[in-house]
């Protein structure tokens, strides 16, 4: 199956990020088409396109449009989720830094469509560059009259904010990220009320990803048809996968939904040394890992949930025969026991006491019936937390003991860098070490 | 803990729903929580964060259950039931009993062993449900989390972090309850804590709550840490002594030693709350107490047998009879007062009393008598809670009456600018009830009442749509006792009041002034509002008295200032002295001067006091602890209590009285169910009343000085909050506050300090630039280093002078 650039197809031009560069492919053209249509009618392209959120959930995003309650008279926002923080995530980032006007563009249809007058982007505060990028297209974009008061003499108003977050996985949750934006600190909201009810400053949100936004003017400019012919019926489109691990040339590569892994993992020019593929994961640290007999199914939202993992953010992460899976296992907990927010009892004390017992099997120490403490825990955090955070921080430990369970056993007596020498499956190590 | 819903008390009357919890049916009023649904069965679910006063948050996750159609766990806290929903409980639902008990495992995890140690041991729910749902032995073998310990959140409240499970109830309190948003959840994961921002310290007048609702010994407070097990303890409920809110209390001794006190759950009242003073300023009734009667010989106080004192006492009152008055203060219980009342005109025949231990006015004798005394609770919490619109007038809720602060704080949380306060000072607990600040130069108060009345306009406030909205069924006006500083204004509440039909309530601020009026303990009045210059309210009385009509007083007495100023004169012949003290007196020296001039005086007292130095007959009474009784609320609703420390023998001053009495041969009650007993017979008064004062509000003249605005924070000098250094610590600072533009005009350097000064002399104190009335200065009224009345010798509305006081 080809690639299919469409959000990346200019990014070797120079200029792409400037508006200019922009609108010599065509950029602002949907907006101009859009700001001719009734607010509804994009709503309706949107729900017809059949798009899924690109944030990790894939909830339909013309739906959750159609949640946010019209003509009630109060203001509406748009909050674009730009906080990319998922170890293994990186599409976001790259989307800002090489085409931020197609996020801004989309931003500006997006507000019209769901008659927002604010919008928000909060982006992960550590790439201070795609900050900057990003403020910079809204400026242009504001000199250009494409923001401000009377956008393109429709009577449209808009005014576009860029706040940079400071530092936390859980403010990409999504009302976690409502409270950072208000000032608070970043914790997950009781739902309901939900955003497109009550999100931010207790008015309807509608908050949305980065990619999910990046695509809307494609979809307005091309049509739904055009849109449809990539995917399949239920993962219907183009997705920006970003590939990393332990392949010869990890990156972004954008492909219809339905490619398979191993089709992919050709685009990224195979294992490194030919190494064979040990196990990988669909969508970042918070979907189960499968293995090298998965390859060949499609990637799609539909495909991945039948093989007991999630499509996720669409950004494979692919370990080869060097990497220890006690230790990869041990190193997702430690971040989530990091970025637990602290909020709910089982994600705040569980990630705490799992990572101490993993950290004892990575140390050649753990006890062989931990491994049953260890599942019961994760079962006593999955579908208890107050958020999906908790839910991810569960998932890694008993897919990994579905696929490797004698790895474990081993580990109770020997450390696992004695095992697996560490050097070797450093990236950076360089032919020699391997 | 109150059973109400989170969504408000409308609840009550809204449709019905159908539920089942463990397959049982049950009716519930919609928007019900589940939890509270399981409780309506006896079902207990396990639970840390939720209260069912604070908004759900549903963070600890202990309360786990199964909804029929929903495929995880739902917390029963925050799940809103709907029409034929099912619910399975840890009754009957293993996945809710497993959810619940990995719960538990994981909230035991780093929680430390310090049940032995800790004051919540006994009465801990965590201890409690860890052995509802928790496993017999622990799984965990990693190190525990640990956290220096403890830290102080303020000088009072102790925080030890390791034991926190982080349920957010105390930092939900401060938000929403009390408003003093100064607790906050710091840090994430398992490193999250419960902390305060550097130099902002946890200084709420309600901190003690967050001790008292925290389901672990995570906040303590320095009074009572390491003090006592709660099984040692002997609890008794009572009602605060501190104030005219009358928060219903639990006292808690152990072998004869007061402990601690908790607020006592009362939905009518305090709900599940009270202030820091009701529960930690207990240590005075400790405290210089008096352990004998005393008798002056030859100049000097002698001890002397009770006998012997009570018979001088007697001699010396009966020979002064009408010629005696009486100061029985504000502190007293209802049958204690009552006690004053009917011994001054029973036994002595005279009708020169007063309670007002304060700043006082003949007009507000007669507003009293006309309007309040006597009168039953019709404006209530519930009241407030429900008013349209409530207008405060001389109150400052958060210092004066702290409890209705809560309502009206409860009340603006949904439904916002509910409260609109007349004062010269925007405060911030007026912002905390998100009130509308309507600004009044002191004795400007009555103009502005009749401004509403007829409609003007005030700064960007419409009077007119004030009076509309005061018109409304249920409006509320609350006056407080320091409207008898203004001539004319409690006469212009009347009249809004009966113009409007607006609720109209009194709001005193000592615990005991409510029931000392309608026990009749100020001249004029009989019991129950009874004028005493009506014929047949003295029949009445005499008739329950047992004595001959024509033996009570006729004419009305003196009270206030003239009855001080007539004792001064040497025109008074004795006078008996109940609880007071000369400095809360407008003039603390014309107090002293009633006292050291007047011939013979028996003083009724608990501990060692100015007074009691100066008095001829010493009795020594019982403290609150020692006594049943009754306080009544600033809404005249009774508030009975027993005894708290019962191997006590000290007398109360109502069985002190009845001996004097005995003694002159006047046999009357002296226990507290002869005294409800007779003072129940009395029943209500349906005769004619005192007619509602007419003085008409008075101009304000232009003055070239400074006015003189004051009234006394919660937390101050007070008499009772002695010996509680803690409590103390949390106190408001003691500074001035002045408009910046009068500060500027009077020449004061930021953070410097303002010299105030009166007729009788000055205090220097720091200020502060606040939103208020220009060309007034604002000082605490008995606060340490700023004493109003026995420092400047001057009255609220009075003209002091400002000048730079020199750095700070
Ligand atoms: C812990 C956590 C972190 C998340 N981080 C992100 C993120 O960085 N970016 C993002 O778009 N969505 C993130 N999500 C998902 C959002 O909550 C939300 O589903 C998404 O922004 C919705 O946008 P979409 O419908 O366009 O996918 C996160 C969710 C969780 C639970
Ligand atoms: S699962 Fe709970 S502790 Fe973890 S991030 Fe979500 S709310 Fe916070
Ligand atoms: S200190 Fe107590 S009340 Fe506050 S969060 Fe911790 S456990 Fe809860
Ligand atoms: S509010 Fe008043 S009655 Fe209640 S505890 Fe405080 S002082 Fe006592
Ligand atoms: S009591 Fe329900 S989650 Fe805490």
């Amino acid at each position: 199956m080809p690639l299919t650039p469409v959000i990346t197809e200019h990014w070797d031009a120079p200029d792409l990020y400037t508006i200019d560069g922009y609108r010599r492919f065509g950029g602002y053209r949907a907006l101009q088409a859009a700001l001719q249509q009734d607010p509804d009618a994009i709503i309706g392209t949107v729900k017809d396109s059949g798009l899924r959120g690109r944030g990790g959930a894939g909830f339909p995003t013309g739906m959750k449009w159609g949640f946010v309650p019209q003509n009630d008279g109060k203001a509406h926002y748009l909050v674009v989720n730009a906080d990319e923080s998922e170890p293994g995530a990186c599409k976001d980032i790259p989307i800002m830094m090489a085409n931020p006007h197609a996020l801004v563009e989309g931003v500006i249809i997006t507000s019209y469509a769901i008659r927002a007058s604010h919008a928000f982007i909060y982006i992960r505060g550590e790439v201070p560059n795609a900050v900057r990028k990003v403020a910079n297209a809204v400026r242009q974009a504001r000199e250009a009259g494409l923001i401000g008061s009377n956008i393109l003499g429709s009577g449209f108003d808009l005014e576009v904010v860029v706040h940079a977050g400071a530092g936390a996985y859980i403010c990409g949750e999504e009302t976690a990220l409502l409270d950072s934006l208000e000032g608070y600190r970043g914790q997950p909201r009781l739902k309901p009320p939900f955003p497109a009810v009550a999100g931010l400053y207790a008015s309807p949100t509608v908050i949305n990803n980065v990619e999910t936004i990046a695509n809307i003017p494609y979809i307005i400019d091309r049509g739904v048809d055009w849109f449809r012919q990539f995917g399949t019926e239920k993962s219907p489109g183009f997705k920006v996968f970003a590939v990393s691990g332990h392949v010869n040339r990890p990156g972004i590569y954008e492909a219809p939904l339905g490619i398979t892994m191993a089709e992919l993992l050709d685009c990224a020019g195979g294992m490194r040394d030919g190494r064979p593929v040990k196990f990988w994961l669909p969508g970042g640290s918070s979907v189960p890992m499968l293995t090298a007999e998965h390859l060949d199914l499609p990637l799609t939202y539909e495909d991945m949930a039948a093989a007991g993992t999630m499509l996720g953010t669409g950004t494979p992460m692919l370990f080869d025969d060097t990497v220890s899976v006690v230790k990869a296992v041990t190193r997702w907990l430690e971040f989530y026991k990091h970025e637990s927010c602290g909020k709910c009892t089982p994600c705040r004390e569980g990630t705490y006491w799992i990572t101490g017992m993993l950290e004892r099997f990575e140390h050649g120490t753990g006890e062989p019936e931990m491994l049953e403490t260890i599942t019961s825990a994760c079962l006593q955090i999955g579908g208890r937390s107050f958020c999906a955070l908790g839910d991810a921080a569960a998932t890694p430990y008993p897919a990994a003991m579905k696929f490797f369970r004698d790895e474990f056993i081993a580990a109770t007596s020997t450390p696992v860098d004695e095992t697996f020498d560490p050097v070797a499956s450093y990236v950076f190590a360089g032919a020699a070490a391997r | 803990m109150t059973i109400t819903s989170n969504t408000g008390a409308e609840v009550a009357k809204a449709e019905t729903i159908a539920v089942t919890v463990d397959g049982v049916g049950i009716e519930v009023p919609k928007g019900t929580l589940a939890i509270r649904a399981a409780e309506l069965l006896g079902i207990e679910i396990p639970r840390f964060c939720d209260h069912p006063l604070l908004d759900p948050v549903a963070a600890c996750r202990a309360c786990l259950i199964e909804v029929e159609g929903m495929p995880k766990p739902q917390p029963a806290c925050a799940q809103v039931l709907s029409d034929g929903m099912q619910i399975r409980t840890q009754q009957s639902s293993p996945v809710a009993r497993e959810a619940q008990e990995g719960v538990m495992e994981f909230l035991l995890l780093n929680h430390p062993l310090d049940c032995p140690v800790c004051d919540k041991g006994g009465e801990c729910p965590l201890q409690n449900q860890a052995m509802q749902v928790g496993r017999p032995t622990s799984r965990f073998e990693e190190d525990k989390r640990t956290f220096p310990k403890p830290i102080s959140v303020s000088a009072q409240i102790l925080l030890d972090r390791e034991r926190c499970v982080s349920c957010a109830r105390c930092t939900r309190f401060a938000e929403q309850i009390a408003g003093d948003p100064m607790l906050e959840l710091l840090e994430r994961g398992a490193k999250q804590q419960v902390g305060t921002a550097t130099d902002e310290p946890f200084d709420s007048y309600f901190s003690g709550n967050t001790v008292q609702i925290c389901p672990v010994g995570a906040l303590t407070s320095a009074a009572y840490r390491f003090r006592s097990r709660p099984f040692d303890l002997v609890s008794v409920p009572t009602t605060c002594e501190h104030c005219a809110s009358g928060c219903s209390l639990r006292t808690d001794s152990r072998r004869g030693t007061i402990t601690r006190r908790l607020a006592w759950e009362d939905p009518a009242v305090n709900e599940d709350w009270n202030c820091d003073k009701g529960r930690f300023a207990f240590t005075y009734m400790a405290q210089g107490r008096i352990t004998t009667p005393m008798v002056r010989e030859d100049g000097a106080l002698r001890p002397a047998s009770w006998p012997e004192a009570i018979a001088i006492a007697a001699r010396g009152l009966a020979q002064a009879g009408s010629g005696a008055g009486v100061l029985a203060g504000g502190r007293l219980t209802m049958e204690d007062a009552y006690g004053y009342a009917r011994f001054a005109r029973a036994v002595l025949g005279t009708d020169d009393i007063d309670f007002r231990a304060r700043q006082s006015s003949d007009e507000e004798a007669q507003f009293l008598a006309a309007r309040i005394a006597g009168t039953p609770a019709t404006v209530t919490y519930e009241a407030l809670e429900r008013a349209p619109i409530v207008l405060l007038v001389s109150l400052e809720p958060e210092d004066e009456s702290p409890i209705i602060f809560l309502r009206l704080r409860k009340a603006s949380r949904r439904r916002p600018a509910t409260v609109v306060a007349i004062s010269p000072v925007r405060t911030r607990g007026m912002d905390k009830m998100a009130a509308t600040w309507l600004p009044a130069a002191p004795g400007a108060e009555a103009g502005v009442l009749d401004e509403i009345m007829s409609g003007g306009s005030l700064a960007e406030t419409s009077m007119a749509e004030l009076r509309d909205r005061l018109q409304a069924p249920g409006a509320v006006i609350l006056v407080g006792e320091r409207a008898a500083d203004v001539p004319g204004l409690l006469s212009a509440v009347a009249r809004l009041a009966d113009a409007t039909g607006a609720g109209l309530a009194w709001v005193p601020r000592r615990a005991g002034e409510r029931g000392a009026l309608d026990a009749g303990a100020l001249a004029g009045l009989l019991p129950g509002g009874r004028p005493l210059t009506d014929a047949d309210a003295r029949d009445a009385v005499a008739r329950a008295w047992g004595i001959d009509a024509g033996s009570l007083p006729t004419a009305a007495g003196r009270h206030g200032t003239p009855l001080l100023q007539a004792a001064s004169r040497g025109e008074v012949a004795a006078l008996l002295v109940g609880g007071i003290e000369f400095a809360d007196f407008p003039d603390p020296s014309l107090a002293r001067a009633a006292v050291t001039a007047t011939a013979f005086v028996v003083s009724l007292e608990q501990r060692h006091t100015e007074v009691t130095e100066l008095a001829d007959v010493v009795l020594p009474v019982a403290v609150v602890a020692e006594k049943a009784g009754t306080f009544l609320t600033w809404e005249g609703r009774p508030r009975p209590f027993g005894q708290v420390l019962r191997e006590d023998l000290a007398m109360s001053d109502a069985g002190v009285l009845s001996m004097i009495a005995a003694e002159l041969g006047q046999p009357s009650p002296g226990d507290v169910p002869a005294l409800r007993r007779e003072l129940g017979s009395l029943g209500p008064w349906s005769g004619a009343r005192a007619t509602t004062p007419g003085v008409p509000a008075q101009a304000i003249t232009a003055r070239a000085g400074i006015t003189l605005a004051s009234w006394r924070l919660l937390l101050d000098s007070g008499a009772m909050q002695e010996g509680e250094p803690h409590l103390a610590a949390t106190a408001r600072p003691t500074v001035a506050r002045l408009s910046e533009a009068t500060a500027s005009h009077a020449g004061l350097a930021p953070a410097a300090l303002v010299t105030v000064s009166g007729p009788r002399g000055s205090v220097t104190l720091p200020w502060e630039p606040a939103e208020m009335v220009d060309d007034v200065v604002w000082l605490p009224l008995r606060s340490p280093g700023c004493g109003v009345f026995a420092d400047l010798g001057q009255v609220v509305g009075g003209e002091v002078a400002i000048t730079p006081g020199g750095a700070a």
